[in-house]
């Protein structure tokens, strides 16, 4: 099978997202339904149990599966199905709907992705006491460790990561849906508490509720929807071993990072991401996690992120904007509904749809979702044509 | 005849300062005691102490454990066993445990060289390990420490012979524990020194010297318990024993560590013995044991190994008593430590090898080692060809490293990193260092730890500490 064989196929003709944060006063069904209709409305669909024939969907701390989405929805008769795949759940979520409709078997599916972690009543992870290994079991400690390595190898520091929290924060006052809208500085996140060395309060994302949704369709019935329905280039996952006991990890890549930008790029038939990429959402579950993509992602040479970060390639007016809309830290991290929400904001930056923190003119924009230990890398790429 | 082959002693790191107890600011070099910290108790200390006596002689030969405790924490469950699992010993092992009496360790090393001369076992590693808690605000928790003395007891490459012993068992209820009770009590001190203590230990220190026909100048060193400095020193006098005589008890430096507390002191004795030296031991606790044993040149050929002294010279002092407190779980929390499923003890079981005894495999293939234990090899993707290996008497060397600031400890941040051993990596954390202590590749060993006490239970697992200097071998 040839690595383009999924690219142009599939088009998205609708996305819908609700705000994210804290939503005390909202069940996931409530906030499912929010961004389906708001992406059935996109889609022109008026009878989404008429139009949609399939349903994959996405979450990580749900208790009912596929049934909560399908019940919320009332979505009946037809498959719905539930992905789970840590932090790359939304992008691998939606990777199932892509291939369902390349495989000729639907015309049109629905993507949903959410999460509703604060009905659990911390506002961080929990310290799970199940096991003997591995503990403090964290993702702070998982993803932190390549900061010491790292520091040491580049000469990078606390402050470069610091740079890219306070971007992000920016972006996100920016975003209508976000849930974070204030600026901070420099001195903010290098004097907050500590969370894991070198991850202070400001370095790790914000984990909200939220779901985000994607109606998809064959690219040749896609204008049938709207006249600017956005070309999926591209979608992949890699899974990776397990960095905390792989032998001879270096601690300055996360692995499955290259091998997902790797297949990616050769499904989309992109050969320079730097000048061929027009905007990113990358994973920026932690500051750290975000540089690292820079490289692992090929937006710069490694070792090199840290002059990047001072120069503002990755800031909105910058060569090559990264997390737009405020990413993981200010937008919110529902784990299954942040790589469908990536989709969202990287299909309303190709359309010209995203008001103030539009990037002029991009062709082509890149999700990038980490997940597990980091044990999976999800990739998709859209194009406007 | 019987005798000890080697010992090994653990004392915790932690000292408390008395003056911290009494609410005063901590004189440098003042009193203190060693106290097992929140990821120590009497099985992680015997681990420590058995592992130490086992260094530089083979564990297969090892054919018994007899594990000396009060403070043993479960009710029913040996602890024998469990520490035959983390110090890696076969499955044809005698495994008991002495209990219930300070006397316990004593007791132990008695029936230990009575098994051995009477052929029952040819290689019993005894481990006396107590931390009893005293009360907060008792004269108990001034005066108890923490710690664990083991010896291994066979016939040949006998550094000391055990010549002889006596016992007398007498009822009293001076100090004890009932079922449910966290601190141990006891009746009115004079009354136990009188009439416990004191005639009990002259009873059996007389006995074994009547027995010889000896005379108590004919030792060299007298390793004696004592429930406080100043019943010891009068006890001493009244057996005529001269200051050169009687061995340090570390008042002031670890206190009295219940049961294990004489045979540390008989670890002290034999670190610094010379051939041909008498040593004489006495125990107590509902009557009173006293032991012979006599030093032979097997001595100067024992490697050097960490004993007491070094492992009083290791300290690191408790900021202040809130500290041992929270360590100690004496304080109020929002959730019981115990909250929680802990681990499954079906996972207890099938992981024992890997949890417990922290052993991995090496690939029969590629010669890669590997943790945890897994059917296809990481390297080299052969199935199901691998040897288990013992990875916790091996040294590491840390990889990468974080400070987390969530997980509970009484002194955060915990240190956690990535650990490479023999080319397996490893997530654990580091104790006995502080953040200004990691560095890149510097070089750790490994220490068993209680992990958490979550589902009611005490959780085990391997943890990493920096790597110490080789044993000092002072006197030797």
């Amino acid at each position: 099978m040839g690595k383009d064989a999924l690219r142009d196929k599939v088009s998205i003709v609708g996305v819908g997202c609700c705000p994210f944060g804290e939503n005390w006063d909202q069940s996931p069904s409530d906030m499912i339904v929010d961004a389906a209709y708001e992406a059935y409305a996109d889609a022109g669909i008026d009878e989404p149990q008429k139009r949609i024939e399939a349903v994959f969907t996405g979450s990580l701390y749900t208790t009912q599966g596929p049934h909560e989405c399908a019940d919320a929805l009332k979505l009946f008769e037809r498959p719905v199905s539930m992905v789970s795949n840590y932090c790359a759940t939304g992008t691998d979520a939606f990777r199932y709907g892509v291939m369902s409709i390349a495989s000729g078997l639907y015309d049109t599916v629905l993507v949903v992705g959410y999460d509703k972690p604060k009905d659990r009543g911390v506002s961080g992870p929990t310290v799970m006491m199940d096991s003997v290994r591995d503990l403090p079991k964290t993702p702070a400690g998982w993803f932190s460790l390549c900061a010491a390595t790292y520091f040491d190898r580049y000469g990078a520091g606390r402050e470069d990561l610091a740079r890219i929290a306070v971007k992000n924060h920016h972006n996100g006052t920016l975003a209508p849906r976000s849930w974070l809208k204030r600026e901070i500085t420099v001195d903010d996140v290098l004097s907050a508490r500590m969370i894991s060395w070198p991850f202070g309060l400001y370095d790790c994302a914000a984990q909200t509720d939220g779901a985000a949704a994607v109606v998809l369709s064959r690219t040749d019935l896609a204008r049938g929807f709207r006249d600017d329905p956005v070309l999926v280039k591209a979608v992949t996952i890699s899974s990776g071993p397990n960095p905390q006991k792989d032998p001879g990890n270096d601690f300055l890549s996360w692995k499955p990072n290259g091998w997902a930008a790797a297949d990616a790029y050769a499904q989309a038939g992109i050969s320079d991401p730097r000048s061929e990429i027009g905007v990113a959402q990358v994973h920026d579950c932690f500051s750290l996690t975000e540089l690292l993509a820079y490289e692992d992602l090929g937006f710069c040479d490694k070792g090199s992120a840290k002059e990047h970060i001072a120069d503002g390639k990755f800031e909105l007016g910058g060569d090559l904007p990264v997390n737009t809309d405020g990413g993981l830290k200010a937008f919110g991290h529902p784990t299954g509904a942040t790589g469908v929400r990536m989709i969202y904001e990287n299909t309303l930056q190709l359309q010209g749809r995203a008001e103030k923190r539009q990037v002029k003119n991009p062709r082509l924009a890149l999700s990038h979702n980490l997940g597990g230990h980091p044990t999976a890398c999800g990739i998709a790429i859209l194009g406007r044509d | 005849m019987a005798g000890i082959s080697s010992y090994g002693a653990y004392v915790p790191p932690h000292r408390l300062s008395l003056d911290a107890l009494s609410g005063r600011a901590p004189r440098d070099g003042g009193p203190e005691k060693a106290v097992a910290w929140n990821d120590e108790d009497s099985v992680t200390m015997a681990v420590a102490a058995g592992a130490s006596c086992l260094a530089g002689f083979s564990r297969e030969r090892v054919d018994a454990v007899y594990f000396a405790s009060t403070s043993y924490p479960f009710r029913e469950k040996q602890g024998a066993a469990l520490i035959a699992r983390a110090l890696d010993l076969g499955r044809e092992l005698q495994a008991t445990d002495y209990s219930n009496s300070l006397r316990a360790g004593t007791t132990a090393l008695r029936a230990a060289a009575d098994a051995i001369d009477a052929g029952s076992a040819t290689c019993v590693l005894v481990i006396a390990s107590d931390c009893r808690m005293g009360a907060p605000g008792s004269g108990l928790e001034r005066n108890s420490g923490d710690g664990a003395a083991a010896f291994l007891v066979s016939k040949d490459s006998a550094i000391a012979t055990m010549e002889a012993s006596r016992s007398v068992t007498d009822e009293i209820v001076d100090v004890w524990r009932s079922e449910g009770d966290d601190f141990v009590h006891s009746w009115e001190d004079r009354f136990v020194v009188q009439e416990g203590y004191a005639p009990r230990m002259a009873e059996a220190v007389d006995g074994l010297l009547a027995d010889g026909d000896d005379s108590v100048s004919d030792y060299d060193k007298v390793a004696l318990y004592g429930p406080d400095h100043r019943s010891r020193a009068d006890v001493a006098r009244t057996l005529g024993l001269s200051e050169g005589q009687l061995t340090d008890a570390f008042f002031g430096r670890l206190g009295n560590a219940g049961v294990a507390f004489a045979p540390l002191q008989l670890v002290a004795a034999l670190e610094n013995a010379r051939p041909g030296e008498r040593i004489l031991v006495a125990n107590y606790g509902d009557g009173a044991d006293a032991l012979a044993l006599k030093v032979t040149d097997g001595i100067e050929q024992l490697p050097a190994r960490r004993g007491v002294e070094w492992h009083l010279e290791r300290r690191q002092p408790v900021a202040d008593y809130a500290q041992y407190l929270k360590a100690r779980d004496l304080g109020t929390s929002e959730w019981e430590a115990q909250a929680g499923p802990g681990l499954s003890a079906t996972v207890h079981f099938r992981e024992r090898d890997s949890n417990l005894a922290f052993c991995g495999q090496r690939c029969r293939s590629c010669g890669a080692v590997q943790f945890p234990v897994q059917r296809v090899c990481e390297s080299c993707f052969a199935r199901d060809d691998f040897d288990v290996t013992r990875l916790s008497d091996r040294s590491g060397k840390l990889v990468t490293w974080t400070f987390d600031y969530f997980f509970p400890t009484p002194t955060p941040p915990t240190v956690a990193g990535i650990v490479d051993v023999e080319g397996a990596r490893v997530h654990m954390q580091l104790v006995n260092c502080v953040p200004d202590d990691v560095s890149l590749g510097m070089p750790l060993e490994f220490e068993f730890r209680c992990i958490h006490r979550a589902g009611g239970r005490p959780n085990y697992y391997w943890k990493a500490t920096p790597a110490a200097e080789p044993a000092t071998s002072e006197g030797r």
